[in-house]
């Protein structure tokens, strides 16, 4: 910089050529618009300054807070808390109301059920699907065969004390023998029951003599809990036979297996875990998926 | 364009005299009149007042719609205009209405040249506004050019501080008044005196009113010459029958000064008064040939006629003219005018066509339309008699002005039963929906096993409104187990 140079001017532009050229091609140093240049220094002040008041230097265990205190943290609690604020006359209105009052203002439904669909993402996709459909072992939610019940006031009683739940004292109890592995029927009586039970589901036996032999094992053994025709019973959450849902597959094997060695399935109890609305908006989104009783 | 080198330019310099930023001349344009002068008063009194007066127009669409004929409804996501209205998935449409405004430019700029610009552009327009504003507070050109020079005293300020506050004052009034064709205009004028008006609307008009003192006050001619692309791309356009402001060198030249009573013989006729230049709104010489700074607004036309006038020369020296006429007037030939040629009749015939599909679209839009959205997880349920159920999303979109009644049926799917909550019985389930809203149905299809062949059934949803006798049939598939 101490050295002043003279520079050549492009006759045709007027704009110096800079002295370093590359294979006799100079390159022209025409000065920039004074608004760009302007505007430029205005930009490295404005970096400056946010500097000074942003968090914006990281250092090894740390970064420099900035003197406005801004967080991306408290940002996110306070966008948070204003969508809460936002949801509380809609929240209010759910909590006070019942189910059939809810039920009657689209409005409540359509808030109440997206809601729920979130809850059920977070809470219940692991266990019955993401779209509610269920696996082996666990209840498919879209269909309209319900275990304990589909209406509004059971399936709240069913999230918020859960299955066999270990914790919840009022949690819905039910137990099958394990007629095959307790010596309580035989090997044969227990294909023959399963057999028997197929055909009340309306499937052609293989072995039609067996299904009429497992008619009377059936009626000695299983219409305590499964009624007289197959028929089920909520209040022990019996399954009902008679239909073409099985919860653990309908296979003829997995019939028998089922007799022999049931397996029984656990639901947690979410009275502690998520709050009543929580609940209820989750009662609204089950019932609304097409099962609802 | 010229390349002649100014000879008292220097050679070198010093690294030191380098400047910082550019030293571009301020343009200071002077007072003209003339007919092409009064034609441009015309020009910017007719847009000035359609832009300001369009917002305050009524049209009645009933109970339901605003009552304003051009209104951009953004909360609503609406845009109406008279009999039209677009909703967002008919933004295409506005699309093609910029596609066929582009290539009517198009087709003006190869016959008549950049009139868009030195007439009709908003920069043109409020440029022109502006610099009368300024005329009329700091004077003409030779007492601005003296004010620019003259030190700060309690005059000059003042003369200031009265130009930017009128020109502040204009750019809320005009750039600000853009703000009534997104509200309903007889509202929000009142709510905004009173401070009523949302945080959108002074925010919108603030910023309005800062771009437009901006790009009219401060930047002027450098917006068409840094920053408009239509400037740069235009000359593709032009051809040698497009007319352009022209000066006829072969009349004009060799220029130079003139006393009374000189002859004329072995001369031009341009006297070098270099009005031409000083009433140039963008500080070009037009006797240097067709540039990209210059707009066409003929300002110079006038200026150079009055000194014609003057002079007791004929008019036209500078001239709304074609090359090919300088061409031949050159020659001694007479004018030929040929607007009409290939290029032009071309663009014209594309603006037709696109127009009339503009229009069809706005015409024939369906004032019922819906889609169908299939629940893919779980592609279906299985109920406990045995029956497949598929679960659907229908979006029902009314876009008129007064609510509908519309029932869904099937077609084409054997043995289907559809089934709508809260309309549990309806064979053809009947649902409501609000003017100028969709409505989003959740529907239900149950097939008993014995329809199903273990193949995905191809079948529509029908949307049917008895009333208006219309109907939409969306395509869709019903799934089951497939073997």
């Amino acid at each position: 910089m101490a050295e002043n140079r003279k520079y050549e001017v492009d006759p045709v532009t007027g704009s110096p050529i800079h002295p370093y050229t590359w294979d006799g091609i100079g390159e022209l140093e025409t000065p920039p618009p004074r608004w760009w240049v302007l505007t430029y220094a205005v930009c490295v002040l404005f970096a400056i300054a946010w500097w000074v008041a942003y968090p914006a230097w990281p250092y090894i265990a740390g970064y420099t807070k900035g003197v406005l205190g801004y967080s991306t943290r408290a940002d996110v609690a306070e966008q948070l808390a204003a969508a809460k604020a936002a949801q509380a006359p809609m929240n209010d209105k759910l909590a006070k109301l019942d189910y059939a009052a809810i039920a009657a203002d689209p409005e409540l439904m359509t808030f109440a059920t997206a809601g729920g669909k979130a809850l059920f993402g977070e809470n219940c996709a692991q266990c019955h699907g993401s779209g509610a459909a269920g696996n082996v072992g666990y209840p498919n939610l879209l269909d309209d065969d319900w275990l304990w019940g589909g209406d509004y006031a059971t399936l709240e009683a069913t999230i918020m004390h859960g299955v066999r739940s270990t914790v919840d004292a009022d949690t819905r109890q039910s137990q099958m023998p394990a007629f095959g592995k307790d010596g309580i029927l035989t090997r044969e009586q227990v294909d023959d029951v399963a057999a028997y039970v197929l055909s009340l589901a309306g499937t052609a036996p293989a072995d039609a003599a067996a299904a009429e032999k497992g008619k009377a094992v059936f009626a000695d053994n299983c219409v305590a809990c499964h009624g007289d025709a197959g028929q089920g019973l909520r209040d022990f959450g019996a399954p009902k036979l008679t239909d073409s849902i099985w919860l653990y597959s309908g296979d003829p094997k997995a019939v028998a297996a089922q007799i022999w060695n049931p397996r029984h399935g656990v639901m947690p109890a979410w009275a502690g875990r998520l709050d009543p609305l929580a609940i209820k908006k989750l009662v609204i989104y089950v019932h609304g998926l097409g099962g609802g009783e | 364009m010229s390349t002649t080198v100014n000879p008292r330019m220097p050679q070198t310099i010093d690294e030191a005299d380098i400047p910082v930023w550019s030293h571009r001349p301020k343009v200071t344009p002077k007072k003209v009149k003339g007919p092409i002068r009064n034609l441009k008063w015309l020009v910017m009194a007719v847009l000035l007042g359609i832009y300001w007066g369009v917002p305050w127009l009524r049209f009645d669409r009933g109970p339901f719609a605003p009552d304003q004929a051009i209104l951009i409804d953004m909360p609503g996501r609406k845009a109406y205009f008279l009999w039209f209205e677009i909703w967002p998935q008919e933004v295409y449409i506005v699309t093609l209405l910029l596609i066929v405004a582009a290539i009517g430019l198009f087709a003006v700029t190869a016959m008549l040249g950049r009139v868009w610009c030195g007439y009709t552009c908003p920069q043109t327009v409020w440029t022109d506004l502006f610099m009368t504003v300024e005329r009329w507070i700091e004077g003409d050109r030779a007492q601005r050019i003296k004010l620019d020079k003259a030190p700060w005293s309690v005059s000059k300020l003042g003369k200031r501080l009265a130009k930017h506050a009128a020109w502040l004052f204009i750019g809320m009034m005009t750039g600000g008044a853009w703000i009534l064709y997104f509200n309903d205009a007889p509202t929000v004028v009142p709510e905004f005196v009173t401070g009523q008006a949302g945080f959108a609307v002074y925010a919108t008009v603030g910023f309005l009113t800062f771009t437009t003192w901006l790009m009219a006050g401060v930047a002027r001619e450098n917006v068409c010459m840094y920053m408009c692309p239509y400037a740069r791309f235009q000359s593709a356009m032009f051809d040698q029958d497009t007319l352009a402001v022209t000066y006829h060198t072969a009349r004009g030249e060799k220029r130079g000064k003139h006393k009374a009573n000189e002859s004329w013989e072995g001369r031009g006729h341009c006297i070098d008064c270099r009005q031409c230049v000083e009433v140039c709104p963008t500080g070009v010489d037009i006797r240097e040939g067709l540039q990209m700074g210059c707009i066409s607004c003929g300002l110079c036309v006038d200026a150079c006629n009055s000194i014609m006038d003057r002079v007791g020369l004929p008019h036209g020296l500078i001239a709304y003219d074609t090359e090919r006429n300088v061409e031949l007037m050159a020659a001694g030939k007479p004018r030929k005018w040929n607007f009409f040629r290939l290029r032009t009749v071309g663009y014209l015939a594309v603006f037709a066509v696109a127009g009339m599909g503009v229009l069809y679209g706005l015409v024939s839009r369906a004032p019922l339309d819906a889609a169908v959205i299939a629940d893919r997880n779980p592609l279906y349920v299985r109920l406990s008699n045995g029956d497949l159920r598929n679960g659907f999303t229908v979006k029902v979109l009314n876009k008129s002005t007064s609510p509908h009644t519309v029932t869904l049926s099937l077609t084409g799917l054997e043995g289907g039963e559809i089934v709508v909550p809260g309309h549990e019985g309806e064979a053809a389930p009947s649902v409501e929906v609000a003017p100028d809203a969709v409505a989003a149905i959740r529907a239900f299809v149950k097939l008993a096993p014995a329809n199903w062949k273990g193949e995905p059934i191809d079948f529509e949803f029908t949307v049917t409104d008895p009333t208006r006798d219309l109907s939409v049939s969306v395509p869709t598939r019903f799934e089951g187990p497939t073997k």
